[in-house]
């Protein structure tokens, strides 16, 4: 049928699940603008065509002075992420299953699959994965920053260091992609991450074992 | 800047447009540094900080001629003295090697620099380095197979010898070869450099070096400073001269594929992200969802659902 029906009823019951605290999201907001800083201002150094994103930081000189502090930035704002949500991000069963039936989440098919905790495997994947990254991305970046740590390793060591950063800086904006695409395409995401809370029926349909446990009232509110 | 017109530029930083051509067939020009014939003055050091303007600090003795003990943003050429017992003659033989840019025809530096236009090379060899446009991120230092840039700490701008290029521009040699009083270091076309060395070579094979040779590095693409070695089966045992030096693969993966990679992996992401959207469309909540979460919630209180609002 071409023309679909909604009836809406007229009083709709509305519940909202408190999911990050403000301290979560001003860690996870300064950790989001760092990262993005630091693509414009890598990707500009990265290729000759992008160089043009360096006039967004006051010239070349200055994107090279100071991505490795937006660098140092991320490093530190990600670490306290890291601390306040590893635990959440521990792979479970269900992850596995939800891992096999990719098929199914990709078409949004989401009633097929088994009820999730707080996160996603694929949260979860980006979780990992961008931790990783980001020690690789920290390593390999303080060689590779002349001015303090020139002379540190070999000229071979450092040529190393130049091309595993941009591989794995690639990886990171990859996963950021996936991270930001998940929050357009799920709607009702972005409001936990900016207001701190999520509708019930978000909870219900994407996080309903965890949106059971916050209702027994077991949760740890982030 | 540079001492040459745009017109003359062959190659450029980081950039991708084509280089003007009209002045391509200029002639290249060559330093030919006979190591044969250094006496180890150093004068060349002296002319070339003279000329320049430049002036180095005053080192410390560590007990070997070098000095300073490296090149250094301020010293772009350097006198590295080897001290040799060559196995086969039982000689002792002091081997100085004049050390600085060697003027690659494909130079690691530039491959490496991100900045447009902050390394150039002319149509006539000389690979030069453009202030203004250097933002100090040491990428030519990795580039380079010979261990020349320097960056300084006081302005963050990467120096190395200029082959004199504001001097050839107006018809001079370079202050180093003007200098040198045995004529060790010489400046010309590359192809009458080439044809010097060759008389070089005969004589000094003649008189009992028979591996004596050009060194002009065919995996940088040959260069325009080439050194007169009577020992050219040994390049390493003048103060670690590169036999085989050639732009490392790590630099030609990070500039090369990975730019390539890079950019197609992550333009394919965002355009398979938007038509994901436009195929699938959005990941909606439903009143059917949110009546389920009321409905847990008020269980979760203890109290009953209220099925009037379920009447659908």
């Amino acid at each position: 049928m071409a023309v679909e029906i909604e009836r809406r009823p007229l009083i709709v019951e509305r519940t909202e699940v408190h999911r990050y605290p403000a301290s979560a999201r001003v860690n996870h907001w300064i950790t989001a603008f760092s990262f993005i800083l630091l693509t414009l201002s890598g990707l500009a150094l990265f290729h000759p065509s992008l160089f043009f994103l360096t006039d967004l930081f006051g010239g070349g000189a200055n994107t090279r002075a100071f991505h490795p502090w937006i660098g140092v930035v991320l490093a530190l704002s990600f670490s306290v992420l890291f601390v306040r949500f590893w635990k959440h991000n521990l792979w479970n069963r269900d992850d596995t299953q939800w891992t096999k039936q990719i098929g199914d989440v990709v078409a949004g098919h989401e009633e097929k699959l088994p009820e999730l905790g707080k996160y996603n495997a694929g949260q979860k994947m980006v979780f990992w994965g961008t931790a990783l990254l980001i020690v690789v991305l920290f390593a390999s970046g303080l060689v590779i920053w002349d001015e303090y740590f020139h002379g540190l390793v070999s000229i071979g060591t450092n040529r190393l260091a130049a091309l595993v950063h941009s591989l794995a800086a690639i990886a990171a904006i990859l996963l950021i992609i996936v991270h930001i695409y998940a929050g357009i395409w799920v709607k009702g995401s972005v409001r936990g991450m900016t207001q701190g809370n999520v509708t019930g029926g978000w909870a219900w349909r994407h996080h309903r074992k965890w949106l059971r446990s916050e209702v027994k009232g077991d949760g740890d509110g982030h | 800047m540079a001492s040459y017109q745009s017109l003359d530029i062959k190659r450029r930083s980081a950039s991708t447009s084509t280089p003007p051509v009209v002045r391509s067939t200029a002639l290249e020009v060559a330093k030919l540094i006979d190591v044969s014939k250094c006496i180890g003055c150093k004068a060349c050091q002296a002319a070339c900080l003279e000329w320049n303007n430049l002036k180095e600090e005053i080192g410390v003795n560590t007990g070997v001629y070098d000095n300073p003990h490296d090149l250094t943003p301020n010293s772009w050429t350097l006198m590295r003295f080897t001290e040799w017992d060559n196995p086969d003659t039982g000689d002792f033989e002091w081997l100085i090697r004049k050390d600085g840019c060697m003027h690659c025809a494909d130079p690691g530096c530039l491959k490496a620099c991100p900045a447009p236009g902050a390394i150039v090379q002319y149509t006539n060899g000389i690979v030069d380095f453009v202030s203004e446009n250097c933002i100090g991120c040491a990428y030519c230092v990795k580039g380079c197979p010979f261990n020349i840039p320097r960056i300084s700490q006081v302005d963050r701008k990467a120096y190395k010898c200029t082959l004199c290029s504001d001097r050839v521009a107006v018809g001079q040699g370079p202050a180093c070869a003007k200098a040198c009083p045995t004529a060790a270091i010489m400046f010309g076309t590359k192809d009458d450099m080439k044809e010097q060395a060759d008389r070089r070579i005969t004589d000094l094979k003649s008189r009992g070096f028979s591996n004596a040779g050009l060194y002009d590095p065919q995996g940088v693409g040959g260069t325009h400073v080439m050194y007169v070695l009577h020992h050219l089966d040994k390049p390493e045992i003048y103060a670690g001269l590169p036999k085989d030096p050639q732009i490392s693969p790590l630099v030609s993966a990070w500039k090369g594929g990975a730019k390539l990679f890079a950019l197609g992996a992550i333009a394919f992401a965002a355009v398979g992200a938007f038509f994901h959207h436009t195929i699938v469309g959005p990941n909606k909540v439903s009143e059917t969802d949110e009546e389920n979460a009321a409905d847990l919630a008020e269980e979760g209180a203890q109290a009953a659902p209220t099925p009037e609002t379920r009447a659908l």
